[in-house]
């Protein structure tokens, strides 16, 4: 970029800042960095530009790349989640992308430094990834690539099954404790224990506990949904350097967490913003222009799935509406006052993720506006379905739980007192992809080491998958 | 000194190549893919009956990456319409739902639908086949000695003569630095860095020439799948020898009680009935060599296949005459394909045979095609050295 460029861009910057500033947009330090595109793509691909290598990333960057060489698509910008907070430009942006690009980085940073859900993000994830991927590069000569590779390969098969939630109590138990209470449930009785028969209250209250013990002691003693970090603390004989690479994959899948679960809200956000702030600024007839296009390019709706960018500014922008003119009732029921559309978006970006962001602000007036409806496969072809807006919205409500991701929990790690690995996927209507499904069990096997089981529900009927280290089969329960 | 709001810099990248490098891991891996399904792949009937001109779609799918998902096939999804939308819409037929817009800024891409099919070119897959396969270390011939060189374009460089230039290749570059400037179409002009010549190796090839006599029973106890294994099989072993010889032919013997030298066609498809004497075949193919393929000149490759089921009086003569190809041949392949694992009154005879240019096989199934090749051209300790 010559040095004319760059002072142009830094005196845009300055004044976005203070534009975004004067809006109370409140975000972290910034620094720019402008890359050609085959870091970008290496950034998009990875996630972040520090973190380990493997194969899959590989995987995805060629495919990233492939299409932005065949102009199929182009990311403009990559924006991380840290303090100072780091992003991208793409080598060859316009003056005029570089102004929305830098307008919308911003709003994103402002959602993550200000939004619950990154409450307890690393911010330091930069360095940490840079270090984590230095002992994985150690562990790759000490142990060999290979071996390190297929331990990855099983790993990041189950990443997403971790425990996001911001108040996670500890695991407090240990198997040994549940083999100790089981083996001695039966506890020896003294010779004149039965005299306490005689007293009728006594009896009682002796035998509730008795009851209480001899109740076997499950291990987990509550279904564990951190698969990740229960195979991490209880699998036999996974080495430190295992067990090390365990924690790094779930700590990284935690830092990337709240951006699965506020997708929707971010880019609204940030898509708002970069309208706002744009307007404040003295642009040429052209950069309008540019500018115009590019937006409608960021904001176009999808026949076929939901755009993030747009759903999220049209819901950012009904609700300003609706609070800045409250109906009488909702003046008198809720004390709402007119004109407060900008706290009360600003109090949402704080308090909301994507789910209760949908279920609280997507109203019939707006599903109707967007022309939203439910699609399904219906033999060879997709057709909508429903058009009710309680469906549209609590279908999307529902592709949202859990990261979009099948819920489920390690119900017992002792199964037939045998050691055996006992999983439930927790049936919500949607059905999961049983090749998939035969595929990842071995991953699963080959963590835990002893014979692992799903539980799940295929038309209606639940079904148990099972893989004993050499072959999978299902069996109806 | 208070933190400044930000800070625009550009730094070097041309050292960070880590996306490369792992897309390298990636494509080394769906080679090892392949590798792995070279015995599907070898009797695939698409390669087989194309003649070796096609490039094949082969479906590698442990290069997914696996994971507990949902079925997207049986959930519903949302969308958006232009504001007509109606219950009963087709938005999308099979095949997945076109990709929405939006352009992707972070981390978390979505999942979508993503299955990888490599494209392999028969020529590849003869690479990776062919590198586990070696003739076996028979006596050298001194025609085999005579090497000749010739020309092969084999690359494809950026700098060359003009009179290469490699205009197909060109032009899609063209189209793709049009289409990165977002113009797909070629008015942006070819430029210099567009521009691709073809350029050539030398390449040392052995001067010298080889016979296939290629021998099947076409008795009634043959059917298609016996003939369509040994079709698999003569086809990649044509095409390994051509890579060892500069000229390789094919006689085709067909034989039931008595054999005749075939076309090529009718030796695959025609039927015909009746027992079987394999000793017939080997007379013929004795006569063909001594009238034709002198040992001198050729490199002689008789190969038979069978289903075994052959006159048990007529057993002896076979091992006697089968003495006789070898002392003319480099190496004696019989194949027998016995895909219901019947009692082969010839294999039992063949079973005492001891002579290092007598090779056997049994095909039990079409997967065992590759088996069979890699029987009768592993490369032995020597040959790897």
């Amino acid at each position: 970029m010559a040095a004319e460029d760059k002072r142009q861009l830094e005196r845009a910057i300055d004044e976005i800042t203070e534009i975004a500033k004067g809006f109370g947009l409140d975000f972290y330090p910034m620094r720019y960095e402008i890359c050609p595109a085959d870091i970008i793509y290496t950034f998009g691909a990875y996630g972040m530009p520090t973190r380990f290598s493997h194969w899959s990333f590989g995987k995805s960057f060629h495919r990233m790349k492939l299409q932005y060489d065949l102009g199929l698509s182009k990311i403009y910008e990559l924006v991380i989640n840290s303090n100072p907070c780091y992003a991208f430009l793409l080598d060859g942006n316009t003056l005029i992308q570089n102004k929305l690009i830098v307008a919308h980085v911003l709003a994103h940073c402002d959602f993550f430094k200000n939004n619950v859900r990154f409450s307890k993000t690393n911010r330091e994830m930069v360095e940490s990834m840079a270090a984590s991927a230095e002992r994985i590069r150690q562990y790759e000569i000490l142990y060999g690539k290979q071996e390190v590779e297929n331990f990855l390969d099983a790993a990041l098969a189950i990443q997403e099954h971790i425990d996001p939630s911001l108040i996670k109590p500890q695991f407090d138990y240990t198997k040994e404790e549940a083999d100790s209470r089981n083996t001695h449930r039966n506890l020896k009785k003294g010779s004149y224990d039965d005299l306490w028969a005689l007293d009728p209250e006594e009896r009682e209250r002796r035998e509730k506990e008795e009851a209480k013990k001899n109740q076997p002691v499950r291990f987990p003693p509550r279904p564990e949904k951190d698969l990740l970090l229960f195979i991490e603390q209880y699998a036999q004989g996974l080495e430190d350097w295992q067990q090390d690479i365990l924690t790094i994959v779930r700590g990284e899948m935690l830092y990337f967490w709240p951006q699965l679960e506020t997708k929707i809200m971010n880019e609204g956000w940030a898509s708002y913003w970069h309208q706002r702030i744009l307007r404040e600024m003295e642009l040429t007839e052209r950069e309008t222009i540019e500018f115009a296009k590019l937006n409608a390019g960021v904001v176009q709706p999808s026949t076929t799935s939901i755009n993030p960018y747009y759903l999220g500014l049209k819901m950012f922008e009904y609700i300003e509406r609706k609070w800045d003119n409250p109906t009488e009732e909702e003046q008198k029921r809720f004390g709402r006052r007119k004109g407060e559309g900008r706290k009360k978006i600003f109090e949402v970006r704080e308090l909301d993720s994507d789910i209760s962001f949908l279920r609280n602000y997507l109203t019939k007036e707006l599903v109707d506006e967007l022309d939203m409806y439910v699609f399904a496969k219906q033999g060879n072809d997709w057709t909508i379905t429903e058009k009710a807006w309680e469906s549209v919205r609590d279908q999307l409500v529902v592709s949202r739980v859990n990261g979009g991701f099948p819920y489920m929990t390690v119900e017992n790690g002792d199964y037939l007192r045998n050691g055996e690995l006992y999983l439930k996927h927790h049936f919500e209507g949607m059905e999961l992809d049983i090749k998939y499904l035969e595929r990842t069990l071995p991953y699963v096997h080959q963590l835990w080491k002893k014979t692992v089981h799903m539980e799940t529900t295929i038309e209606d009927r639940q079904v148990l998958f099972t893989h004993d280290g050499k072959k999978t089969h299902r069996r109806f329960l | 000194m208070k933190e400044p709001m930000f800070i625009v810099s550009q730094e070097d990248w041309s050292l960070h190549r880590k996306g490369y490098q792992d897309q390298l891991r990636h494509q080394e891996k769906v080679k090892e893919a392949i590798k792995q399904n070279l015995p599907d792949l070898v009797s695939e009937e698409s390669i087989i009956m194309s003649n070796g001109r096609d490039v094949v779609k082969i479906p590698i799918r442990s290069l997914d990456e696996y994971r507990f998902r949902y079925n997207y096939n049986k959930s519903k999804q949302v969308g958006q319409g232009n504001g007509d939308s109606k219950v009963g819409d087709v938005i999308a037929r099979e095949g997945d739902p076109a990709q929405g817009p939006g352009k992707g800024s972070g981390a978390g891409e979505d999942p979508g639908q993503d299955y990888y099919e490599a494209e392999i070119s028969v020529e590849e897959l003869e690479e990776m086949l062919f590198s586990e396969m070696e003739l076996p270390n028979l006596k050298r011939k001194d025609q085999d000695q005579i090497t000749i060189t010739d020309i092969e374009f084999n690359d494809i460089r950026k700098k060359g003569l003009m009179g290469n230039i490699d205009k197909k290749r060109t032009i899609l570059e063209a189209l793709k630095r049009n289409a990165r400037a977002g113009n797909p179409s070629l008015k942006g002009g070819i430029s210099i860095d567009d521009l691709r010549y073809k350029t050539w190796e030398e390449v040392t090839k052995p001067h010298s020439n080889a016979v296939v006599i290629a021998m099947m029973d076409t008795s009634g106890s043959m059917g298609i799948f016996e003939k369509y294994i040994a079709r698999s099989f003569f086809f990649w072993m044509t095409r390994f020898l051509r890579t060892k010889y500069e000229k390789v032919e094919i006689v085709f013997i067909a034989h039931h009680t008595e054999a005749k030298e075939v076309t090529e066609e009718a030796f695959f498809s025609k039927g015909e009935s009746g027992g079987t004497i394999c000793s017939s075949a080997y007379r013929k193919a004795l006569e063909i060599i001594d009238s034709r393929y002198s040992p001198a000149v050729y490199n002689i490759y008789p190969f038979h296949f069978s289903d075994g089921d052959n006159l048990t009086s007529d057993n002896e003569r076979c091992v006697k005459l089968v003495g006789e190809l070898m002392k003319r041949s480099n190496m004696f392949g019989y194949g027998e394909v016995n895909q219901y694992n019947r009692h082969s009154t010839l294999m039992s005879a063949y079973k005492h045979v001891n002579d290092p240019k007598f090779k056997h096989c049994i095909i039990r199934e079409k997967g065992e095609v590759y088996k069979a090749l890699t029987t009768f051209f592993k490369k032995t300790e020597e040959a790897k050295a």
